[in-house]
């Protein structure tokens, strides 16, 4: 059901775990649903995501989405990131099952709500 | 990389010798066992044989046992014929909160059909107990209908003495035992059970073929209309091989059923008590009063799906009651219906065991399933750490 692609991210996750001195941290699902996704970011002073991070609790697509949505924000602006559609996520893994496409969804909110909070805390820190 | 089926509640190997039982009919013994002439004649025998041992498998007469296309097929029948020929009597049935789909959605069915359906809850480990039952019978009770042994959890319910208020009560009693024949004994007339269903595949026969149990003196409408197959209870051209599979299967399962659970019962319990040592885990299903070969633990703070891929990446096949592997958001409804919060649920595993299991086999699956833990457990956000 799943492709290679996916498989491999999920038996070989790139950037898994936190990240030392991350400015921007975000988690979005709930244990209930079974899938919670938390996304850490190093943005440096150019607004470029130096480094990414992330933990997951759920399914194989769960671990995929999230393993390749740091892969396509590492080195990009912050409004790359925010642009990232779960759809570029899907595409990028070759496709995902349909009960999965929600996973999906979940690794886009996450690298959202991961921007949303370096924004708040630039803001936080400028003021 | 060794390869472990632990799977077993899905499905089984073939037997050799049931497979060797079975090819004369799938190449020289083609006849229609309807037809009057010798190859027909043969075909009827194999046929006959299967319904003998079957037979005396459970402790029943040959003409008690009707051949189906699967377990579902004999819930299907059963609980449909009940509602059928007894509704001038009532139109109410009971039956539990843990019951296979094959039983649940049936009884949904029947619900849009004007039948009302007491849904028992079952407790903390997988039980209901015969009082639940007895204070759930009402005069308009047709049926009811509990599983002898959850297919998930393993819990092992109390089924004579169900039986014994049924009776008492003057209502029938089905049960679907698909995961319990040729695993522990099931005697249906010492028991008490008025219709019983049972699947070859569960016991190292083949897919495709199943038995209902229906007592006699009881007769339900017909599955289906036509020929006079299976005393005109299940018309249809015979699956001869499946049904020959069928009685070579549980002839062998039965005949070694002590030495075989008690095998099993070690090994059980051999993997049991590696997957203790783990930490926070918790054991689904009664601690005994559950099948020889069925485990299941939820391992917290991870998912199931999950924990299955990177068992199948490493040679272990198992299953899970998590959501992801269902297609549907909600986990395992036996699992909910125990008590078990939805994220812990979600991480369920259940690690089914046959004849052929090796110690090797439960070690090796130890190594991974604790390295699995370590790994998803690494990686998962809400694991506290060690």
């Amino acid at each position: 059901m799943y492709t290679e692609k996916v498989l491999d991210h999920f038996s070989h996750p790139r950037n898994m775990g936190e990240v030392q001195g991350a400015n921007g941290v975000g988690m979005v699902g709930n244990a209930k649903c079974g899938d919670i996704m938390q996304m850490f970011i190093k943005v440096n002073d150019d607004g470029i995501i130096e480094d990414v991070g992330f933990k997951t609790f759920g399914c194989g697509a769960a671990i995929a989405t999230s393993s390749m949505a740091t892969e396509m924000i590492k080195g990009k602006s912050v409004d790359e990131a925010l642009a990232l559609s779960n759809a570029a996520v899907v595409e990028a893994l070759e496709g995902l099952p349909p009960q999965k496409i929600h996973c999906s969804v979940l690794a886009e909110e996450a690298v959202r709500a991961a921007v949303e909070d370096y924004q708040k805390n630039k803001t936080g820190a400028g003021a | 990389m060794r390869n472990v089926y632990l799977d077993n509640a899905a499905t089984t190997a073939l037997a050799p010798a049931v497979l060797e039982q079975m090819l004369p009919y799938l190449t020289e013994v083609y006849g229609n066992p309807s037809s009057v002439h010798a190859y027909g004649r043969r075909a009827k025998q194999g046929i006959d044989l299967a319904r003998e041992q079957v037979a005396a498998a459970l402790g029943c007469e040959t003409g008690e046992v009707i051949f189906t296309g699967c377990g579902t097929e004999s819930d299907n029948t059963a609980l449909l014929g009940v509602a059928e020929r007894y509704k001038s009597k009532g139109r109410h049935i009971i039956t539990t909160n843990v019951e296979h789909h094959a039983v649940l959605h049936t009884c949904a069915y029947l619900e849009k059909q004007g039948y009302e359906v007491t849904y028992l809850p079952v407790d903390a480990e997988g039980l209901i107990t015969p009082e639940q039952v007895r204070s759930a019978i009402r005069s308009d009770t047709i049926l009811v209908s509990v599983m002898f042994a959850n297919n998930e959890v393993g819990t092992i319910m109390p089924i004579p003495e169900i039986a014994a208020v049924c009776h008492e009560k003057d209502v029938l009693f089905h049960t679907d035992a698909v995961q319990a024949v040729g695993h522990v004994p099931v005697r249906v007339r010492e028991m008490g059970i008025d219709l019983l269903s049972l699947s070859a595949h569960k016991f190292h026969g083949p897919k495709g073929v199943g038995a209902l149990y229906c007592r006699k003196g009881l007769r339900l409408p017909p599955h289906s209309m036509g020929g006079a197959q299976e005393q005109g209870r299940r018309a249809g051209t015979e699956n001869t091989a499946g049904i020959v599979g069928l009685g070579a299967a549980i002839e062998l399962a039965c005949s070694h059923i002590e030495q075989n659970s008690a095998k099993m019962i070690e090994l059980r319990d051999r993997l049991m008590r590696g997957i203790e040592t783990i930490p926070e885990v918790k054991l689904n299903g009664h601690p005994t009063k559950r099948l020889p070969n069925n485990v299941n633990y939820s391992i917290k703070y991870i998912e199931g799906e999950s924990i299955l891929l990177m068992l199948d990446l490493n040679g272990v096949a198992a299953s899970s009651g998590s959501a992801c592997t269902s297609g549907s958001l909600d986990p395992s409804h036996v699992l909910l219906a125990m008590g078990l919060p939805h994220e812990i649920a979600h991480g369920s595993v259940r690690l089914t065991l046959s004849d052929d299991t090796t110690q090797e086999d439960i070690d090796y699956t130890l190594d991974v399933l604790r390295a699995t833990a370590d790994r998803l457990r690494n990686m998962s956000p809400i694991y506290p750490g060690k």
